[in-house]
């Protein structure tokens, strides 16, 4: 399984990517929006972790352009700011689940295994 | 105080001390609206009352005075018609005979019955030579050549031409009086000297009308009675007041006799002669209907008086007790403004200090999670089991500090609410089903009294589940293991349903009580975050309800809240 993740925090994101290659898992790492969307069109994953607040390329527009791009990725949404509000809209913008900072890295595959079903 | 300038001492100033938060300020404000309605009501009909008197003390007084003054005159009139008359006779007689007529018994004798037939009174007439001795009299005594030469009537009818006499007592002890005229002629001057009863004086008097407590007489310019008088003696006593000399009409004074009565005493001197008519009456007789009137105004004022005081301490109450609710739904509207506003600029806060330790929290979570891993899949590992408890102790803690930061965002988010028609009952139950095991584990009696019929409710069921979560979370807190749990719901009125919570557990001083909905305002220390019944409060408050906290400490506590059964946003972050 290939997946990416996407988070400006460099030292979550990596870590994150090395415990679920343990996990056989093989994700992909970007620290910014344009790096993800360039991974994308280059190396296409399965699924897309994305963290709703970064500088620059914000979540919800990198979202929206992963959807343009390719509508038939899943997203999995990571907040750190406990609100329904930005999950929900990121749920009408086509993302498959949210997740709450910090995360549990078992409900996380949980919920990966789930979309890429629902996928198929 | 000292710096009020007058006009502020006169108005504000008097209310001034209502700023300070002194207990007493009611009590102030009671008495001061009470002395300034008592002063503004009572000083004008007092000065109404003191003119009222002093106007109809006035005018009854004219009214009294005139007619005692128009009686006295018109007496006085009838005595000087009656003495004028007897004077015309005598004149006229004195005329009409000769000096040789008067002096030849006969003549006199038949003059003098003439007279007394057709004129009554007449007691007796005489002839008088220039050197004062008697020549000629008919009348019942025997004054033949006696010498009035040295008598000072005498005198006077020579310089003056006409004497009218004082009353005096004659021989046979009546009442008297004497008219002499003189008469001149070419050849010798004489008197003619009538004697008159003055017995027809009391008939003058009487015919005045006057009442039993009322009196007339006729007094001398010397001050003696010429008639008898009812309450000052008979004929010749000395009148014991002292009376105005000189001319006038009729006047009306005041005095007090020496019996110690009080008088309204009319004078009203002759012109011609030198009597005095007095009329007396008893001051009190005369003005008893100004007492009566008096006592009345006096009545009516102290009735007024005692009805105005005692609208006004009611008003005044009235008054009063309104400014003392409307200040405190004031404090309490302003408490309660002041309450959301924490409540909102503390959210802000949280929200941003939840993120903020997030994106470590996230960090710290994975490192962890990773040595924990790295451990777990070498199987080599020597102290493996210290090292995965280090790494699942950093792992909770991380965990635990979600859980608040988590809470902490809860309480700032601005929540979306979805309404539904809710069976408040239904809630209650299912929230609890979150409860049970630990009521289970820990023996806790739960007893609902969940009102059957209970109107269902237009409002959100995630918010209510929070809220009573919150609720119960904290009964559960505050009951000893066995303790009681009463849950209980009714209908407060047409919009509103009420649901309380009563424990039986520690309760809380007031001083709690009253932070209890404060943002972290705790007392378990090491465990809460301060947060549960601040949100509990403003869930409460998003729905358009209230909720309010009745304890005792020892005896435990009770959460009332009161929902709209159609739930109104308010908006509030």
């Amino acid at each position: 399984m290939k997946i990416l993740l996407v988070d400006d925090e460099e030292e979550f994101v990596t870590t994150l990517a090395e415990r679920l290659e343990l996990r056989g898992i093989h994700a992909l790492v970007a620290t910014d929006g344009e790096a993800a969307l360039d991974l994308i069109e280059t190396d296409p994953p399965q699924i897309v972790i994305l963290d709703v607040i970064m500088p620059g390329l914000g979540g919800l527009e990198v979202l929206k352009r992963i959807k343009a791009q390719s509508p038939q990725t899943p997203v999995i949404l990571l907040t750190g700011r406990g609100s329904t509000k930005e999950g929900i809209e990121g749920m009408q913008l086509g993302a498959a689940d949210y997740l709450m900072k910090p995360i549990n890295i078992e409900e996380l595959i949980k919920k990966i295994q789930v979309s890429i079903k629902n996928q198929a | 105080m000292d710096k009020l300038k007058w006009y502020q001492r006169l108005t504000g100033g008097f209310f001034l001390q209502l700023d300070d938060d002194s207990p007493d300020r009611y009590r102030i404000l009671r008495r001061n609206i009470v002395i300034l309605m008592i002063l503004i009501t009572i000083i004008p009909l007092f000065v109404m009352a003191i003119i009222n008197q002093y106007e109809y003390q006035r005018s009854i007084k004219n009214e009294i005075v005139n007619p005692l003054r128009t009686l006295a005159s018109k007496t006085r009139h009838s005595f000087e018609l009656f003495l004028e008359e007897r004077l015309a006779i005598v004149k006229s007689i004195s005329s009409l005979y000769s000096y040789k007529d008067f002096s030849d018994q006969k003549t006199l004798n038949r003059i003098f019955r003439v007279l007394m037939n057709e004129y009554c009174c007449l007691v007796d007439l005489g002839l008088i030579s220039s050197e004062g001795i008697q020549l000629s009299y008919t009348g019942p005594y025997d004054f033949l050549g006696k010498d009035y030469s040295q008598q000072s009537w005498f005198k006077e009818v020579l310089v003056k031409g006409l004497y009218i006499s004082d009353v005096f007592m004659g021989y046979r002890q009546f009442p008297h009086m004497a008219i002499a005229v003189l008469r001149r002629t070419e050849d010798r001057i004489w008197i003619l000297r009538a004697t008159i009863d003055t017995s027809k004086f009391d008939e003058l008097i009487s015919s005045m009308g006057l009442s039993p407590e009322s009196d007339a007489f006729l007094i001398n310019r010397k001050g003696f009675l010429q008639t008898a008088s009812r309450f000052y003696g008979k004929v010749l006593d000395s009148f014991p007041l002292s009376f105005p000399r000189g001319n006038y009409g009729a006047i009306v004074v005041e005095e007090v006799d020496p019996q110690g009565r009080e008088m309204l005493v009319t004078y009203a001197p002759f012109t011609k002669s030198d009597y005095v008519m007095v009329l007396v009456k008893l001051r009190s007789n005369v003005l008893r209907s100004w007492y009566v009137f008096r006592s009345k105004m006096l009545f009516i004022f102290i009735f007024s008086v005692i009805t105005i005081a005692l609208i006004v301490f009611k008003l005044t109450n009235t008054v009063v007790q309104r400014v003392k609710e409307a200040d405190e739904r004031r404090e309490l509207a302003f408490r309660e403004v002041q309450h959301t506003h924490k409540l909102s600029s503390i959210g802000r806060l949280a929200a941003g200090v939840a993120h903020e330790i997030n994106n470590p929290m996230a960090i710290i979570n994975e490192k962890a999670g990773l040595m924990k891993d790295l451990v777990e899949y070498d199987a080599q590992f020597r102290e493996k089991e210290k090292f995965l408890g280090l790494t699942d102790s950093i792992l909770k803690s991380v965990e635990r500090c979600k859980t608040i930061t988590h809470r902490l965002l809860g309480f700032a988010r601005r929540m979306e609410v979805q309404l539904e028609i809710l069976d408040l009952n239904e809630v209650i139950q299912e929230t609890l089903g979150f409860l049970e095991r630990e009521a289970l584990y820990r023996n806790i009696i739960l007893r609902l009294s969940l009102a059957d019929n209970l109107p269902r409710v237009s409002s959100d069921r995630g918010q209510l589940q929070q809220l009573f979560l919150n609720i119960f979370s904290n009964a559960f807190a505050a009951v000893e293991d066995k303790g009681e749990i009463t849950i209980t719901s009714w209908e407060e009125d047409l919009d509103t349903v009420g649901v309380s919570v009563q424990d039986n557990g520690c309760g809380m001083p007031e001083e709690t009580a009253r932070k209890i909905f404060e943002p972290f305002f705790t007392t378990k220390k090491q465990y809460g975050t301060g947060l549960g019944l601040s949100i509990t409060y403003g869930i409460v408050k998003k729905l358009g309800g209230d909720i309010k906290v009745n304890s005792k400490e020892g005896e435990g506590t009770i959460f009332t809240v009161y929902l709209k059964k159609k739930a109104k946003f308010e908006s509030g972050e």
